[in-house]
């Protein structure tokens, strides 16, 4: 029984090292392969000897696919190719493939260069895994080899972020990687055609949210990030450096403008510069108004937010104090002031320069601090989010945060009326949730089960679902065969379902169904001819013709919907069966009437013999 | 399967395929060489330019009148394979009853939209005949669904299309028209040449039953190359001795390359300090969207873009100050011009747009040059208004599409059954009547179009795709034939929705209604459409006899006669004729003796 498996090898019941075994008739391919941020030992990598022991793990992966830049889904892809060993295709969508390799790089720095970590993958390596990427397009078919092809899909949630088809035969499994199903200031909404895969494999961060309206959360940013900056306060939004850094400074740029606004916003490292242009050459990837109106506006050329000044971050609380209206020119701007707003890389607090500035501002609660995303357990983002507000550090040094902390949810996840809209888009057969805690997907899990009678699953890491499929085997019909069987199902009296019969004719792996002749001669046989001719004995005490016509119209007063045909030499045909009146016997009140048919007409003559069994009607005199 | 010829110019397409079910329109140029035949239309009301006697008209609007071939509001889908050829295409989706989709890349309607035609950018001069206006161009537009290369398309479940690089511009493509058995290649403006797109995807097309083949080189003897270096010294030369160059060019396509070119060449010729102009409405669109399309470039380009750096370097030349656009010679453009300079702008036929005003600026100069790169305009019918002329005119025109050298390497790599291509690719062109070099030269030889013309392609469908249920495939009984030769009968319900096709097994014999009313002699007879499976072998009469004998069969005798035996069994008064092809089974009627007998017989013989 052929049938689909699939193994998480991380994200399941979790967040993060997202990692997906998939097993599809015969075809063995990895979605995604990412880190985990909530661990710094083995654990934050995929446990690959899941797949095998020993030998190259190019023996076992027909194909990897990743399905965005972000590190929780392509964290752990040098690792996996150089160290581990894996020659295989790696398929991504170009934008993908650019920033791919700036993050693993700017990963690899902080990992190596700061925290001093040995045994890590080198930037040789992560040039070397690049080179085994193959770039693809939206909706391009790859043909991975012969039978196994995959078909991308715009998600939305990132630059690039792509849902993947993958194919075999009439078999398919769907992965939406991370998306988000409502179209932001930046990027289009998620979308895929009514596909109908096996099996659909979903992501469920926010499997239990519904998010109030896009415009009231940005309101509410805004006020807030106002309001801040307005009594002299400083804002810290932690951000990566692609995605929602982009999204939101679109928003604060575009407010900036319309309230004329003076504050400085900055953006902390010296890959924002970098990360916009690639948003400007990859215009075709953002949303439909960005699309139109680049040519006179890009976007992603900011006015109000400049690179960051580190002397703005150590200046720990407001000094001076700010003028009361955000219109007033006399506020001295820039450095001396305390009030402004830092985007700050990573996003969930848990090193680099967004840490560094948290330390320093959190003591003063005049200063925000707005987690715009998701945030893994065990980094600081979480745990202030849980409410914690003495952390502690290295060094047993305890941080006390007093500044205000504020989640607003601008992941560009989908929440779970999106999941549901998806799952109604694709139409699948059975849903998988990965990339979600398990409690919430237990949730979702009933709802679709109930709501959309769907089958699901959400197994958890090193867990394998396994999917039975009953995939319909494609071959060559003969025209001729078809259209004959067309032609007979247009005609008025073919109400029942007919039956079509040929002959599938198996050579290596080439089906072909053809008519039962063309077969035969195909195969260069001689079709054998069977025919059965009954003696059927009737009392009748006439001539020969006059039994012969008895005979014909009887059964034309039977065998109404049958062609009955009563032919010049005396004979009579039942469709091709042939019923003569032969020279009486010796008795002559008996004619002998000879019925003869094909084994192809069997029931027919069959039938005719039994009926004429039992004598003909009394003939009026 | 047909193919309807709308277009006998051979670079601007417009066929009709009928494939299966559906009806595809493949590209709808617009021949525009029409307009040569109108006088220019300057800037300022010019007394020699009306002066003139109008042209003789020749026969100008080839495609507009020549539908009645075929009605094309049946058209289901257009392709189109290039911006050059979409111009007709207000025409078909506005006044036609067209209902259909038009397929066709991204970069290929941004830059399709750009691009200026008489028809839209100069529907108020009388004189023109006013084909659409920009309301109709919008709505067309809007009709065109964007796909990507490599995208499968299905089309009412029947036809599947499928764009493929072509390699001659932003989001060019060729085209594949396939069902499960068949399939047709329609190359369109192809290049084989390494200049800005993505490469030409020559694999795909393998395989093919017929291959159309349009849209060559419209100038077979000129080297791309060669003319990209005159383009050059030729400028250099001009521009040394204080001259200025007019190139007449399309805002888009080989302008990209002329800048790469100029930006490798001015520094190493001295002349970073001579101004490059780039006038035309659309100049900064179509420097702008040149960036953004990485995904169409070709590998080279690509990676820079994820550097990241503009794929093109004219952005330096625009950083650098030393390339300069503006939509026209109004504004900013009179306050910035120096000369001498080297301007770019269109339109390529000198009758229209801001290049009429050059011509007549510096056309007394003989220190100037004019500079034709475009190859669809005659450059001497062009020129001809503007005589007498002083300014030098140097022809240089740059066609990177497909030479014929080009076409016989690419139809032995891809080998096509049949090829397809317009009469003019089949015989040399009249001017040089001895370059047999100058044609297409394949076996079988090419099938020839000319406008107006329905070719019947040459092949016979035979087969279609069917999909067998699990359970179905699961019922059936496969038996060995011939070594590597397996059989098994079928017998199974047809369903066929959306152009597919089902078999599911049949359904189980209904159970005999235990209904104690008694039943009409005719609700008994068989339906006959109940199909049995055709019998072949042959019987070997010893073993035959000798199974009747197991089976309780005693009296037999065996008769041999001319081509085979009868076997009689005198008890039950039967005889059985057994001959190479046939058996006859002659007894009475008895059917339960019959059916013995029939089992019996079958036993030796295989079912089809």
């Amino acid at each position: 029984m052929p049938e689909i498996r699939v193994t998480p090898l991380g994200a399941g019941q979790d967040v993060g090292r997202s990692c997906i075994l998939v097993s599809i008739a015969g075809k063995n391919v990895m979605l995604d392969c990412g880190m985990h941020m909530g661990f710094n030992d083995d654990r934050r990598f995929p446990d690959f000897s899941y797949i095998t022991q020993n030998g190259r793990l190019t023996d076992f992966l027909d194909c990897v696919i990743i399905s965005h830049f972000h590190l929780d889904h392509c964290g752990a892809l040098p690792y996996f190719s150089e160290m581990v060993g894996y020659d295989g295709p790696i398929y991504m969508t170009h934008p993908t493939q650019a920033i791919c390799p700036i993050l693993l790089e700017d990963y690899r720095k902080i990992a190596v260069d700061k925290k001093g970590e040995a045994n890590f993958f080198t930037s040789q390596m992560i040039k070397d895994c690049m080179k085994k990427v193959v770039a693809v397009h939206l909706h391009q078919t790859v043909q991975v080899d012969d039978e196994l092809e995959i078909k991308a899909y715009y998600a939305g949630h990132v630059l690039g972020a792509a849902m993947f088809q993958i194919k075999v035969g009439s078999e398919s499994v769907v992965y939406t990687g991370d998306y988000n199903m409502t179209p932001d200031r930046h990027l289009g909404a998620a979308w895929i055609d009514k596909c109908r895969p096996n099996l659909l494999i979903t992501e469920s961060t926010y499997a239990t949210t519904i998010r109030d309206s896009k415009r009231c959360r940005e309101r509410d940013f805004l006020k807030k990030v106002h309001e801040t900056v307005e009594r002299g306060g400083k804002v810290l939004i932690p951000v990566f450096a692609l995605g929602r850094a982009q999204e939101l400074c679109i928003l604060l740029e575009t407010f900036w403008e319309r309230m004329n606004l003076k504050v400085p916003i900055y953006f902390s490292t010296g890959l924002t510069e970098k990360a916009n242009h690639y948003y400007k050459l990859f215009i075709p990837w953002t949303n439909q108004k960005i699309r139109k109106t680049f040519v006179q506006r890009n976007m992603f050329e900011f006015k109000h937010i400049k690179a960051f000044d580190r002397a703005f971050a150590d200046n720990p609380g407001p000094m001076v104090r700010p003028a009361a209206g955000p219109a007033s020119t006399s506020t001295p701007v820039g450095l001396l002031s305390s009030a402004g707003v830092v985007f700050a890389t990573p996003g969930m607090l848990h090193a680099g320069q967004s840490l560094q500035i948290f330390r320093k501002w959190a003591g003063n609660e005049k200063n925000m601090v707005i987690m715009p995303g998701y945030c893994v357990q065990g980094t600081v983002g979480h745990k202030i989010l849980s409410g914690q507000r003495k952390l502690e550090m290295e060094g047993r040094q305890v941080l006390e945060v007093k500044m205000q902390v504020e989640y607003m949810s601008f992941s560009a996840h989908a929440d779970a009326k999106g999941i549901m809209q998806l799952v109604g888009q694709a139409e699948p057969e059975s849903v998988l949730l990965v990339h979600g805690e398990a409690k919430k997907m237990e949730f979702l899990k009933q709802k679709i089960e109930q709501e959309l009678r769907v089958n699901c699953y959400m197994p958890a890491n090193g867990e394998t679902v396994t999917l039975p499929t009953s995939p319909s085997i494609p071959v060559g019909i003969s025209l001729g065969l078809l259209k004959r069987e067309m032609a007979q199902g247009l005609l008025p009296e073919a109400k029942k379902p007919r039956l079509l019969h040929g002959t599938l004719i198996m050579k290596d792996s080439n089906f072909r169904l053809v008519s039962s002749e063309q077969a035969l001669k195909e195969l260069g046989l001689a079709e054998h001819q069977l025919r059965f001719t009954c003696r059927v004995h009737l009392h009748d005490t006439r001539k020969e013709q006059e039994t012969a016509l008895r005979v014909y119209s009887h059964l034309k007063s039977v065998l109404k919907d049958h062609c009955v045909q009563h032919l010049p030499d005396g004979s009579v045909t039942v469709e091709s069966v042939l019923l003569q009146a032969a020279a009486p016997s010796e008795d002559p009140g008996t004619k002998v009437l000879l019925v003869s048919w094909t084994y192809q007409d069997e029931e027919l003559g069959s039938f005719l013999t039994s009926l004429l069994k039992k004598g003909l009607p009394q003939a009026p005199s | 399967m047909k193919l309807y010829c709308l277009s006998g110019h051979p670079t601007l397409p417009c066929n009709v395929l009928k494939f299966k079910s559906t009806t595809i329109m493949l590209d709808c140029g617009l021949d525009m060489t029409s307009t040569l035949n109108f006088l220019p239309l300057p800037l300022v009301q010019s007394p020699r330019l009306s002066n003139l006697p109008g042209w003789s008209l020749k026969d100008g609007n080839a495609f507009l009148d020549k539908t009645e071939l075929i009605d094309l509001s049946t058209v289901d889908v257009i392709l189109i394979s290039n911006y050059h050829c979409m111009m007709a295409l207000p025409y078909i989706t506005e006044h036609t009853g067209f209902t259909g989709t038009v397929y066709a890349t991204e970069p290929t309607v941004q830059i399709g939209r750009l691009l200026p035609s008489p028809l839209k950018d100069a529907v108020e001069v009388s004189t023109w005949r006013r084909c659409y206006t920009m309301q109709e161009v919008n709505s067309a537009l809007s009709k065109i669904q964007l796909v990507g290369y490599s995208q499968k398309i299905e089309l009412f479940g029947a036809v599947q299309v499928t764009p493929l690089s072509s390699g001659y511009a932003l989001g060019s493509s060729n085209w594949i028209i396939q069902s499960h058995y068949e399939k047709v290649s329609y190359v369109s403006g192809s290049s084989l040449l390494t200049t800005h797109p993505q490469p030409m995807d020559q694999a795909s097309l393998k395989n093919s039953d017929v291959l159309v083949l349009t849209g060559l080189t419209q100038i077979p003897t000129a080297n791309p190359d060669g003319m990209v270096g005159e383009f050059c010294s030729n400028l250099a030369l001009t521009v040394r001795n204080g001259g200025n160059v007019l190139v007449p060019c399309y805002p888009s396509g080989v302008i990209y390359d002329l800048l790469e070119c100029l930006y490798q060449y001015i520094d190493s010729a001295g002349l970073s300090s001579v101004p490059l102009y780039f006038i035309s409405p659309v100049a900064n669109s179509s420097l702008e969207f040149s960036q953004i399309f990485a995904e169409w470039l070709c590998h080279n380009k690509q990676s820079k873009v994820y550097l990241p750096e503009p794929p093109f370097p004219h952005a330096e030349l625009i950083q650098t100050n030393k390339l300069k656009h503006y939509p026209s010679i109004h504004g900013d453009f009179s306050n910035d011009f120096r000369q001498p300079c080297v301007v770019f702008t269109g339109h390529p036929s000198l009758r229209f747009g801001d290049v009429v005003h050059f011509m007549e600026l510096w056309g007394k100069s003989s220190l100037n040059t004019v500079i034709f790169t475009e190859p669809d305009f005659s450059y001497l019918e062009a020129l001809a208004p503007y005589q007498p002329l002083a300014m030098k005119c140097i022809y240089c025109p740059i066609d990177t599409r497909l030479n014929f050298i080009q076409v016989s390497k690419l139809l032995k790599e891809v080998q096509p059954l049949h090829v397809v291509c317009p009469e003019q690719y089949t015989q040399p062109p009249p001017a040089q009547s001895h370059r047999m070099d100058l044609m297409i030269d394949c076996q079988p030889p090419a099938m020839s179009y000319r406008r107006a013309e329905v070719l019947a392609l040459p092949f016979k469908r035979r087969y279609e795709k069917i999909e067998i249920m699990p359970e179905l495939a699961d019922s059936l009984v496969p038996m060995e034939i011939k070594p590597g030769i397996s059989l098994a009968t079928v017998s199974a319900v047809l369903h066929t929705k959306d152009n597919k096709h089902l078999l599911q097994p049949p359904p189980r014999p209904a159970q005999p209604t235990s209904g104690k009313k008694r039943k009409r002699v005719s609700d008994d007879v068989p339906d006959c459409k109940v199909l049995k499976p055709l019998l072949s072998g042959s019987i070997p009469v010893e073993q035959f006899v000798q199974t009747l004998e197991k089976h309780g069969f005693s009296d037999i005798k065996v008769e041999d006669t001319a081509k085979g035996h009868i076997v009689l069994l005198q008890e039950a008064e039967t005889l059985i004729q057994i001959e190479e092809d046939s058996t006859h089974i002659i007894c009475d009627n008895d059917e339960m003796l019959r059916v013995r007998l029939r089992d019996l017989v079958l036993k030796f013989l295989q079912k089809f």
